[in-house]
């Protein structure tokens, strides 16, 4: 079992830098909500499937994130706040690939 | 005014699955939904992807999970109020309730039962000033009436399937119809995309893309946007009578949060230890609208709420009524339309 660490600006402008486990399947808006970092209700409504942008997050890291699906991209282009480094989080995996990624929260559409 | 037995305020997978529960009861549903078909989410956002989690279907879509669901209710007749958001709740002296919508239809009940998933669904507004000051003064967010945009020039901006659809539909309506989207490509049934594009040769449709709608101007009535595209930063003026973003529906948990009711992280909270009863008795909250330690928010678990709720509703329609609770194998199913599913009889033959 391997963790990464990875550095969250929530949406308050809070830097937190938690441990995200590789093995769990999981992606980069679930480890949010683990930690509760954003409240729970105002981050991946749609449960993930990039059908809602509430998980939009801005990378300011280099870090080489794998390529936007058109699923990702095609919400991006609907969602609101959008800047050239959006991401939605829900369609980042946590692998060690992406050890040391620095994200920020998107701010809560209203 | 509306009457029944439980008022289910979202017809979602757990609001119709309890209609069942209590139709084993014999207690009658009604149930009110913001959409304008029934299973939540689950029609509304992701029809046609498979769920892999409800009990003894190894695999299933959750439009087809909701057509069953509304196959199994059938004999128990729901009532349903669709299209309208639950705005308003009266607790009368006799510990009944008045729910109103916001269109003003009334209901009237002894139980709520509250499953209302992640709140209703309403319109995503774009980032704009001025947005509200116009909103019914030329801007819409949702299409009743096409009629209303007979011979107007009309400007719908988004890049999904409603966008599509609707600029198809007013392109021989509407007077001039213009459809902006941020990106070239879009996202909808390939015909849809096909009959844009040959609007668009016919000059039915004018198309803005990549580009944004960046100003609303208008004295009192919405006269002109400006649209900026995307690639060269160019601004263009467009003198419009209607403009009609469609972006989509997010779900708002809306005017519920303000019926007296604990809320805890954008939830309701109830007590999971005996019925999901809320801090005021006669409200339950069931489903992904529920919170408690250790919630989950998946169907199987509202199914398992749902249940229980209406046990607890029995108890408090009739309380000074025995009952137990029966096995569906042994007692069959009697609808309130007089139809009725039981086991076949075992056969009782002596063999020679």
């Amino acid at each position: 079992m391997t963790d990464i660490k990875i550095k969250i600006i929530d949406r308050e402008g809070v830097l937190h830098e938690v441990d995200a486990p590789t093995d769990m399947n999981m992606n980069l808006m679930e480890v949010v909500r683990s930690y509760e970092l954003a409240p729970e209700g105002t981050i991946g409504i749609c449960g993930g499937m990039a059908m809602c942008a509430s998980c939009q997050c801005y990378v300011n890291s280099d870090t080489d994130l794998p390529e936007k699906s058109d699923d990702e991209e095609a919400m991006l282009s609907e969602a609101f706040f959008v800047k050239d480094n959006s991401r939605l989080g829900c369609q980042i995996r946590i692998t060690e690939d992406i050890e040391g990624l620095e994200v920020e929260l998107a701010p809560e559409e209203a | 005014m509306i009457k029944t037995d439980i008022l289910i305020i979202g017809a979602g997978p757990t609001g119709l699955f309890a209609v069942f529960e209590a139709g084993l009861l014999k207690l009658r549903c009604h149930l009110i939904d913001a959409l304008t078909q029934p299973g939540g989410q689950c029609s509304e956002i992701y029809p046609k992807k498979p769920i892999y989690d409800i009990p003894g279907f190894p695999e299933v879509l959750a439009g087809e999970l909701v057509d069953n669901l509304m196959e199994q209710i059938k004999p128990f007749q729901p009532g349903f109020t669709l299209g309208e958001r639950a705005e308003k709740i009266d607790k009368l002296d006799d510990g009944t309730f008045v729910v109103t919508t916001n269109k003003g239809t009334k209901h009237h009940a002894p139980v709520v039962a509250i499953a209302g998933g992640l709140g209703s669904f309403e319109p995503r507004k774009p980032i704009l000033t001025d947005l509200v000051k116009f909103e019914d003064k030329g801007i819409a967010y949702m299409i009743k009436d096409p009629e209303v945009y007979r011979n107007k020039r009309v400007l719908i901006a988004g890049g999904g399937d409603s966008a599509l659809d609707w600029s198809i539909f007013l392109a021989n309506v509407a007077e001039e119809v213009y459809l902006v989207h941020r990106r070239n490509e879009f996202r909808g049934a390939l015909d849809s995309v096909e009959k844009v594009q040959e609007l668009k040769n016919l000059g039915k449709i004018k198309l803005f893309t990549p580009a944004e709608v960046i100003e609303l101007n208008g004295r009192e009535q919405l006269e002109n946007v400006v649209v900026k595209m995307s690639d060269t930063g160019k601004e263009i003026t467009v003198y419009i009578d209607n403009f009609i973003p469609l972006f989509g529906l997010s779900p708002k948990l809306g005017p519920i949060a303000d019926w007296g009711l604990e809320i805890e992280k954008n939830a309701i909270k109830v007590d999971n230890t005996l019925d999901y009863q809320t801090n005021v008795p006669g409200i339950y909250a069931i489903g992904d609208v529920n919170t408690y330690p250790g919630k989950l928010k998946l169907i199987l678990c509202g199914f398992h709420e749902a249940t229980l709720m209406c046990q607890s509703a029995y108890q408090r329609i009739h309380p000074n009524k025995k009952y137990v609770m029966k096995y569906t194998t042994v007692g069959g199913i009697t609808g309130f339309d007089g139809s009725v599913k039981e086991a076949p009889k075992a056969v009782v033959k002596a063999i020679d």
